[in-house]
């Protein structure tokens, strides 16, 4: 891969190199765009100071790095990760050098060939690999504003204007802090609190960007809002940082997408996403995550540990998770919904595939503390290869909670057999109103289902594909078409090999 | 078109097909009857290339070509199509999409242009009318929740739309009913009955051969064809059995 690191990558690396050999004063010099390697005090002022961040903001990092040292990382999850050493990885990197690339030549081919499996238009290629003049050419329709964060710093903004006009604020975090501070002072931290858990005070302590959406009241977003998150440094932390508020009335569409090269160094990558709907809002909330796995022995991939929650504060109030998770040697990842408004409504809908030696534990938590909240959660985890993949669900029912209910679903299948599905739910019940249904199946695709695909002139991987789509299509058809169609032929790449 | 020499084959380590020979010109329908376990689906599933049936020894050739050597895929695209004796359920997976992935895959396989949405409608609203398939069904997952002879009908329509050059039709008569046994006999010859295609019927009775009219008919027992005729055989079989026909 060092081969053919772009130009970009390379200047990156260099400026590294020689920030890494300077010794003393660098946390002044702010005109660098590495932090140096390791996490300290120093790093997290680097970090601030390099935003430009007022000094409230500097203080609950530091606050939060100061708790962080006192933590230790989870260990209940069904995982095997090697101790990760903090202090051997880069925590800020700021594509400077903008990848202003002349044409897609220019471009990893190794990406390149992902794109075009995935089908994305060339416009919206350009766009994603930032291209020059991508944009200009990029997505007439399906309409989607995207906000394209590159390592760690926004690089492109589209359609800003329009929701301008329509009272939306869509942002980079980072901006958000310094051009809407009580509105971000309001929610950062309300929703997952600083110390909520290891990875999540780790980023309180050093994201580096991310996004914020404020969404007025009475207000219909008028287009889907999306996130392309790509890594593309070497040793670089991701700790991406999502804040969107639905003021009451308010409906939003929000997705987030993931394409990474191939790295042979485990990455990690601890984003937080807090999300908070007021009376009669409503956010839907889309993920595709293709992070690298990491190749088929098991060697690199990224670690993603990643705190997502919502609340839905407001009466009616409601929030739709749809996770398709495809990448990642690790994933840590549990969307959940705090229901306090009466009448509130939480959804999950997944699929987790797992092949060679990923492994994921990746599920919902839905607390029910209002009256008459209700929660809908579909989990369909795919295991190929080697890997493990384990759904995990709390659904809480509080004592004053009255007739509340849950229904989940969480379905299984095993490609091969050396592969293992695990489900482990939880559910704490304080209130006998409450109606919970749970059910569960694995299953197996059969030769039968293979050979009769087959038969019909698919191939090998197309069949696979084919089965799995359907086996998925209910957590599929949750998400918007212009996602559902990358989603579907994700699943059949990232399946690649695993059968025949 | 297809040229079965001295086939030998195997499920597992059960030797199955012990020198079959048999061969097909274009514009015939030849009917394949015989005893319970002899053989007859495994012939169809080794023609098709299913995993698991290896040959032993023998050859196939499909116009010309070693039909061995392909791919199931490939020889789908290639132009045959195996209507299943039971017919399998894809869960999620709607009729459409499978029929259209399907075709379209055949086609990529062929260096033709895909269909687009609208033209594989156009097709496949007219062989699921002309089969009497509710367009609704073709909407529904692959064979979930069908009625055994609804099935058997789905296998046609699937044929209607694919539009093979040579159709192996494992007992595609039993579970049908009075009326959907006209049909489907009636789609077969619509399809099928062409001086460019083929057909090999495999069936148990007479009934399906009264509207589908076999230019020959041969006896499959024990892994090899033991009789050869024209459609009075089946008659013949229908009335004596094939303990008589043995002795
Ligand atoms: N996987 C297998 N392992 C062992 N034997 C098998 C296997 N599959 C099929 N057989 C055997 O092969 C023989 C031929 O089976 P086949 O299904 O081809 O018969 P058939 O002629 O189609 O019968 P029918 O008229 O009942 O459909 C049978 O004895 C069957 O039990
Ligand atoms: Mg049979």
């Amino acid at each position: 891969m060092s081969d053919d690191m772009d130009i970009k990558d390379k200047a990156a690396w260099d400026a590294a190199e020689r920030v890494a050999d300077y010794e003393h004063g660098w946390s002044s010099d702010i005109e660098t765009d590495f932090a140096p390697k390791g996490l300290t005090e120093d790093t997290v002022r680097f970090i601030s100071a390099k935003k430009n961040e007022p000094e409230w903001m500097l203080e609950w990092r530091l606050k939060a790095f100061a708790s962080w040292k006192t933590m230790t990382p989870p260990d209940w999850a069904k995982l095997n990760v090697p101790p990760i050493d903090y202090q051997d990885a880069y925590y800020y990197a700021e594509p400077k050098a903008k990848p202003k690339l002349g044409s897609l030549d220019e471009v990893d081919p190794e990406i390149l060939r992902i794109y075009e499996k995935l089908g994305i238009p060339i416009a919206e290629q350009k766009l994603l690999a930032g291209v020059e003049g991508g944009e200009d050419g990029g997505l007439p329709q399906p309409r989607v504003a995207v906000d394209a964060v590159f390592d760690s710093v926004s690089v492109a903004t589209t359609f800003r204007a329009e929701l301008e006009r329509a009272g939306v604020i869509f942002r980079s975090i980072s901006e958000a802090i310094k051009e809407y501070p009580e509105l971000v002072k309001k929610w950062l931290g309300k929703i997952v609190p600083m110390h909520d858990n290891y990875f999540a005070t780790l980023n309180c302590a050093v994201f580096s960007d991310g996004t914020f959406v404020y969404i007025p009241e009475g207000v219909r977003c008028p287009m889907e809002l999306s996130t392309y998150f790509r890594i593309n440094a070497e040793n670089t932390g991701q700790f991406e940082r999502t804040l969107i508020i639905a003021d009451k009335g308010s409906y939003v569409s929000y997705l987030e997408g993931c394409t990474a090269p191939m790295r042979d160094e485990n990455q990690l990558h601890a984003a937080v996403v807090e999300l908070v709907a007021l009376d009669d809002a409503e956010i839907k909330y889309s993920t595709v995550q293709n992070w690298y796995p990491g190749d088929a022995e098991g060697k690199g991939g990224i670690y993603n540990f990643v705190t997502k929650r919502a609340l839905c504060q407001g009466r009616n109030s409601k929030v739709s998770w749809t996770q398709v998770e495809t990448g990642s040697a690790v994933t840590w990842k549990y969307p959940s919904c705090v229901l306090n408004g009466e009448n509130s409504v939480g959804e999950f809908y997944s699929v987790a595939v797992t092949n060679n030696y990923q492994q994921a534990d990746t599920g919902t938590k839905m607390i029910h503390n209002g009256k008459g909240s209700r929660s809908t959660i579909v989990s369909k985890g795919i295991s190929a290869g080697h890997s493990n993949n384990t759904y995990r669900g709390l659904v809480r029912v509080a004592p004053n909670a009255e007739g509340v209910r849950n229904f989940t679903q969480c379905d299984s299948l095993l490609l091969g057999s050396l592969s293992g599905a695990h489900t482990v739910p939880y559910i704490e019940v304080r209130n006998p109103s409450a109606q919970i249904e749970h059910e569960a199946t694995t299953s197996k695709i059969s030769d039968d289902q293979m050979f009769y695909a087959m038969a019909r002139g698919l191939n090998t991987e197309e069949a696979v594909t084919l089965i799995v789509n359907g086996f998925a299509k209910e957590v599929l058809q949750q998400l918007p078409m212009e996602f559902a169609v990358e989603a579907q032929k994700l699943l059949g790449i990232s399946l690649e090999g695993s059968v025949g | 078109m297809l040229q079965i020499t001295n086939l030998h084959a195997n499920v597992g380590d059960k030797p199955i097909l012990k020198g079959l020979t048999l061969s097909l010109n274009a514009g015939e329908i030849h009917a394949i009857m015989g005893p319970n376990g002899a053989g007859k689906s495994t012939l169809g599933y080794v023609l098709s290339g299913r995993p698991g049936y290896e040959v032993t020894e023998g050859e196939v050739t499909f116009n010309g070509q070693n039909l061995l050597d392909l791919e199931p895929h490939e020889r789908a695209a290639a132009g045959c199509f195996l209507g299943f004796q039971y017919p399998v359920e894809i869960p999620g997976v709607s009729n459409v999409q499978f029929l259209r992935e399907a075709l379209n895959a055949q086609r990529k396989n062929r260096n033709e242009a895909p269909l687009s949405g609208a033209e594989f409608l156009k097709v496949a609203r007219e062989q699921a009318t002309a089969l009497g398939m509710d367009m609704d069904m073709l909407k529904r997952p692959v064979n979930v929740g069908f009625s055994g002879g609804e099935k058997k009908r789905n296998e046609m329509v699937q044929m209607g739309i694919i539009n093979p050059a040579l159709a192996i039709l494992d007992e595609t008569d039993s579970g049908l009913d009075i009326d959907a046994l006209r049909i489907v006999g009636d789609g077969i010859n619509r399809i099928m009955r062409r001086p460019d295609k083929a057909v090999l019927l495999i069936t148990h009775y007479q009934r399906l051969l009264d509207y589908v009219k076999p230019d020959f008919v041969h006896v499959l027992a024990d892994g090899r064809i033991t009789r050869s005729g024209g459609p009075e055989l089946a008659l013949e079989l229908e009335r004596d059995g094939y303990k008589e026909l043995a002795a």
